[in-house]
């Protein structure tokens, strides 16, 4: 695939060309969906050991001022003014119907804000914030993201950063990375252990470089991003959630703060907090077909009597399950474990099951 | 023993009046991983540009037009438990279907090997 003008490039651009990448648009920008070890490959390798991930194409921003995390708390149901010092969450920017705008990762780094928001959201997340803190709110646009996931990314990063090997989930830290000062979390989207590095854009090439020098690290794309995310039961912007989600719907309300599930004071409370006392009437599951055939985004979930009680959002194959996994929305009365449905697949119901998720046992270091 | 292409891909070695059809090398390579094959029904009928199979990849489902009409007398039962088999071995072990051809007139609108390969390094 040849480059497009209209296309944008990170700072990792030409290392994965040079890797030999098959480049795809996405989200605006030019990135690698494989490798030439493959998705399934790929996928297992970052399972096994580590993969490292350019993730540049999202939005990283800082936002200063004494009064930031409490302002925060205008834009999304998380508990952020109780967010400890070095630590990071998860949460969502909700509008004023109770629906999702974007999810994001916002971090507590001392004397300010660290937010991490996805690429095709970037622009609006930006003036949202824009209009929220003014001035106070700075785009890191001089940034890359790299993600290194796996068993083996704590030593292979402690190699470059012994600090990092002490950290546990969700927190956060400034450190120097082979030299290179770099904001680093132990979080990711791939239900691995491992850490996101923030560094500066004329630096990551050389980072990059040096962390797929060690022997366990190889470079992965996002065609096995989505299959990790996916068996890790990680919902994906756009697809698992968007406006007319919930997040109680979306199965989230472990992120919703407890002060503020009582207190609101984020947009679309109302209806939040009314299906918290109230219930939905649909939620987000996981769903295992019972033979071998994928059911992807858009198949239509059935009972056994062919009425229909859902759509899935996110359906591929689990190269580490092994078969085909699923993640949609159904019916409430049909959101239990171990529920019997039907998914549409070229027109013939194929028998699945509603699964716990995640798929895969998570490798978190807590 | 001949064996002709599609333009989508596909490839068929015809021995008699049985024809035995698969992806080609190109095909594979441009799918990525092959994780379930669907192959059509022994017994049935299909004609030529028939949907008759589907073979998916990570990240996407594709047909598999019959490149020839007839009757389907032998699918590769191998490829359910082992789809993988279509990237390592495309045209060998990674064949789909066996047909028995009713018009074998139809293999001349089909590209030869040169042709094929003028046409996939597009």
């Amino acid at each position: 695939m040849t480059e497009s003008q209209d296309l944008k490039t990170t700072p990792l651009t030409a290392l994965h060309q040079r890797l030999g990448a098959k480049m795809v648009p996405f989200a605006g920008y030019l990135m690698p969906v494989q490798y030439p070890l493959g998705v399934l490959g790929e996928h297992r390798h970052t399972r096994a050991k580590a993969g490292l991930f350019d993730v540049s194409h999202m939005g990283q921003l800082r936002i200063d001022g004494a009064d930031a995390a409490t302002r925060f708390e205008t834009l999304v149901p998380g508990d952020i003014a109780g967010l400890g010092e070095g630590r990071t969450r998860y949460t969502q920017f909700t509008n004023a119907d109770g629906g999702i705008l974007d999810d994001l990762m916002v971090t507590n780094a001392g004397d300010h804000l660290f937010v991490v928001v996805n690429a095709a959201c970037k622009e609006a997340d930006t003036a949202l914030l824009r209009a929220t803190f003014g001035d106070s709110l700075t785009e890191l646009t001089d940034r890359a993201l790299l993600a290194l996931q796996g068993p083996a990314a704590a030593p292979a990063l402690a190699t470059l950063a012994p600090a990092a090997a002490e950290m546990t989930f969700m927190t956060f830290r400034t450190m120097d990375v082979d030299g290179i000062p770099c904001f680093v979390t132990r979080s990711g989207y791939t239900g691995e252990d491992g850490y996101e590095i923030s560094v500066p854009a004329d630096r990551a090439e050389a980072l990059a470089e040096k962390l797929l020098a060690h022997p366990d690290v190889e470079p992965i794309g996002l065609g096995a991003r989505d299959s990790l995310r996916l068996e890790a039961g990680l919902c994906l912007y756009g697809h698992d959630i968007d406006t007319t989600t919930s997040p109680v719907e979306a199965a989230l309300t472990w992120s919703i703060g407890k002060r503020r599930r009582e207190q609101g004071g984020f947009p679309g409370a109302a209806r939040i907090q009314g299906e918290l006392a109230n219930g939905t009437s649909r939620r987000r599951v996981g769903l295992k077909p019972e033979g071998r055939a994928p059911a992807r985004e858009g198949t239509e979930i059935t009972d056994l009597d062919g009425r229909p009680i859902g759509r899935v959002t996110s359906g591929g194959f689990g190269p580490t399950v092994d078969g085909p996994v699923a993640m949609g929305y159904v019916e409430t009365a049909f959101a239990a474990e171990d529920t019997e449905v039907r998914l549409v697949v070229r027109g013939k119901p194929l028998p699945a099951r509603v699964a716990k998720l995640p798929f895969v046992a998570p490798g978190y270091k807590r | 023993m001949t064996v002709k292409y599609t333009e989508d891909h596909e490839w068929i070695r015809v021995d008699g009046a049985i024809g035995t059809v698969g992806i080609t090398d190109h095909a594979q390579e441009q799918l990525g991983d092959v994780v379930f094959v669907e192959l059509p029904e022994v017994g049935s009928t299909v004609a030529k540009g028939d949907a008759s199979g589907v073979v998916e990849s990570v990240k996407a489902a594709s047909e598999i037009y019959a490149p020839v009409s007839g009757e389907i007398v032998e699918v590769n039962e191998a490829l359910v438990d082992a789809p993988q088999t279509v990237n390592s071995a495309p045209t060998g072990a990674g064949w789909f279907y066996k047909i028995q051809l009713s018009d074998p007139g139809e293999l001349d609108g089909l590209m030869d090997e040169d042709a094929y390969k003028a046409h996939a390094g597009d």
